[in-house]
């Protein structure tokens, strides 16, 4: 498979090799040959179809692009593909099976922490960095943690309490 | 944005990383925690033709504390290490204030210190810190390692000393002599946003005396600034009122802000008077903050 930039028609550069990158995206692994210019953003959406990572304002501020690499959170517009190679990268998409719901994403839907959900992976994603890190946290421990993504519906509030729900749900589920 | 085409290398050792980035004579980058360069390529500011990707070298992220007290972060250490970190926690409190508030809680796990202070922004906070600090850059290079202390490091804005094939590979926080005290302040309009102004105050005491000062200022001039007078006037004496506020007004003259949509050049002075202030009354009175 190749993930070049068809969708800018530039032609393949002669004297830059492409290189070929095999990355465990949602615990399957992947192999694409791309141009080191390529975002990994842009792999996991154009390459590999895995649209739930959204590019908002690429210019690495609003965080909808997050995505899990090695399990920390970071954004995915930020870096390059070629600097995935070996690496492991959750999206949105491995959070749950298709016919079901991670808590963090039922927390979304219980207590409506999204508007029109651009920023929604990316708030989730930074969800589950934190409560992977910290399973028991306070509400400015969730505050802290998000204030690298943006939500333009000013919905922080909902955000906030759907990440708290989601830590006592993901909590009540390890203690049972 | 796509950035403009380049060659990419992950080198597995120092050295060759090095003879990558002579053999690139001068159209090469050091690619490390990648937030500022990477935004940079896409905005096509930057246009490199090959990118040295360190990120492979073994043994660069750590940050350690030697026996006599020097602080090594690596080039590799991460702004989340350094956040996390109890040796900074219990030792070093302007680089332990600073490591909280750099960029977003997300760029903090990949950004370095090492790579913000070659970035040389001059609204960059490492920098600010490790020049309150007096600290100095490990560079390798073909011809062996060097030690370049921070104020010839950052020549400029966006400019640094490294010759062309030279790598960082570690900034150093020389051993303090006495007792550590100080703080970093910012004041940004959202988090991620740069600093509209921030304030690096590192000091030394023995007992209630001043031993070393230093004192460095964000975002209100064309560099980081070292308000040197500033420090100087703490030195040999007890934090008193007027001692905290002499300092102050020398930090706020100092400034070389400029009138932007962050804020008037008189309100950013007036920020770093605030700042310096507010950090050196802490040192002060401890206890007062406390209750």
């Amino acid at each position: 498979m190749s993930s070049l930039f068809e969708e800018i028609r530039e032609p393949v550069a002669s004297d830059v090799p492409v290189r070929r990158v095999s990355i465990t995206v949602n615990g399957e692994k992947r192999t694409a040959d791309v141009e080191p210019r390529l975002l990994l953003a842009h792999l996991l959406r154009q390459g590999l179809g895995l649209t739930g990572t959204h590019t908002g304002c690429d210019t690495s501020n609003c965080g909808a692009c997050t995505v899990l690499f090695d399990g920390k959170a970071i954004k995915s517009c930020t870096m390059l593909a070629v600097q995935a190679d070996g690496h492991e990268v959750t999206t949105v998409e491995g959070l749950a099976g298709p016919s079901e719901l991670h808590p963090i994403q039922e927390g979304f839907k219980d207590e409506h922490g999204l508007q029109c959900g651009f920023c929604t992976p990316g708030m989730m994603l930074a969800a589950k960095a934190l409560l992977d890190e910290n399973p028991d946290p306070t509400e400015d421990e969730v505050r802290w943690a998000l204030s690298g993504n943006l939500c333009r519906c000013t919905g922080y509030q909902n955000i906030v309490k759907s990440v708290l729900w989601a830590a006592q749900k993901l909590q009540s589920q390890s203690a049972s | 944005m796509y950035p403009s085409r380049f060659r990419y290398e992950a080198p597995r050792s120092i050295d060759e990383a090095v003879a990558l980035l002579h053999q690139g004579a001068g159209e090469a980058k050091v690619l490390a925690g990648g937030q500022s360069l990477v935004p940079l390529l896409k905005l096509r500011f930057a246009a490199p033709e090959l990118l040295v990707d360190i990120n492979s070298l073994p043994g660069l992220d750590y940050h350690r504390v030697d026996a006599d007290g020097t602080i090594r972060v690596g080039a590799l250490c991460r702004h989340a290490d350094l956040e996390r970190s109890t040796i900074l926690a219990t030792r070093q409190p302007t680089m332990a204030a600073a490591a909280r508030v750099i960029a977003d809680p997300i760029v903090r796990n990949r950004g370095t210190l090492v790579g913000s202070l070659c970035h040389a922004d001059p609204q960059g906070d490492w920098a600010s810190v490790v020049t309150a600090l007096g600290g100095y850059v490990t560079a390798q290079g073909s011809s062996g390692r060097r030690n370049i202390p921070i104020a010839q490091f950052v020549t400029g804005p966006f400019q640094n000393a490294l010759a062309h094939d030279e790598v960082a590979v570690e900034a150093v926080i020389p051993a303090p002599k006495g007792t550590v005290a100080g703080g970093y302040l910012k004041l940004e309009r959202r988090v991620g946003d740069f600093a509209t102004a921030g304030a690096a105050v590192a000091l030394e005491m023995s007992g209630a005396v001043v031993t070393r000062a230093g004192i460095a200022l964000t975002g209100v001039g064309g560099s980081t600034i070292d308000a040197a007078d500033a420090a100087h006037a703490l030195v040999g004496g007890p934090l008193t009122a007027d001692s905290i506020g002499r300092a102050a007004d020398l930090a706020a003259q100092a400034a070389q802000p400029r009138t932007d949509h962050r804020g008037s050049a008189d309100y950013k002075r007036h920020i770093v008077r605030t700042f310096v202030e507010r950090i050196l009354t802490r040192v002060a009175q401890p206890t007062e903050r406390a209750a």
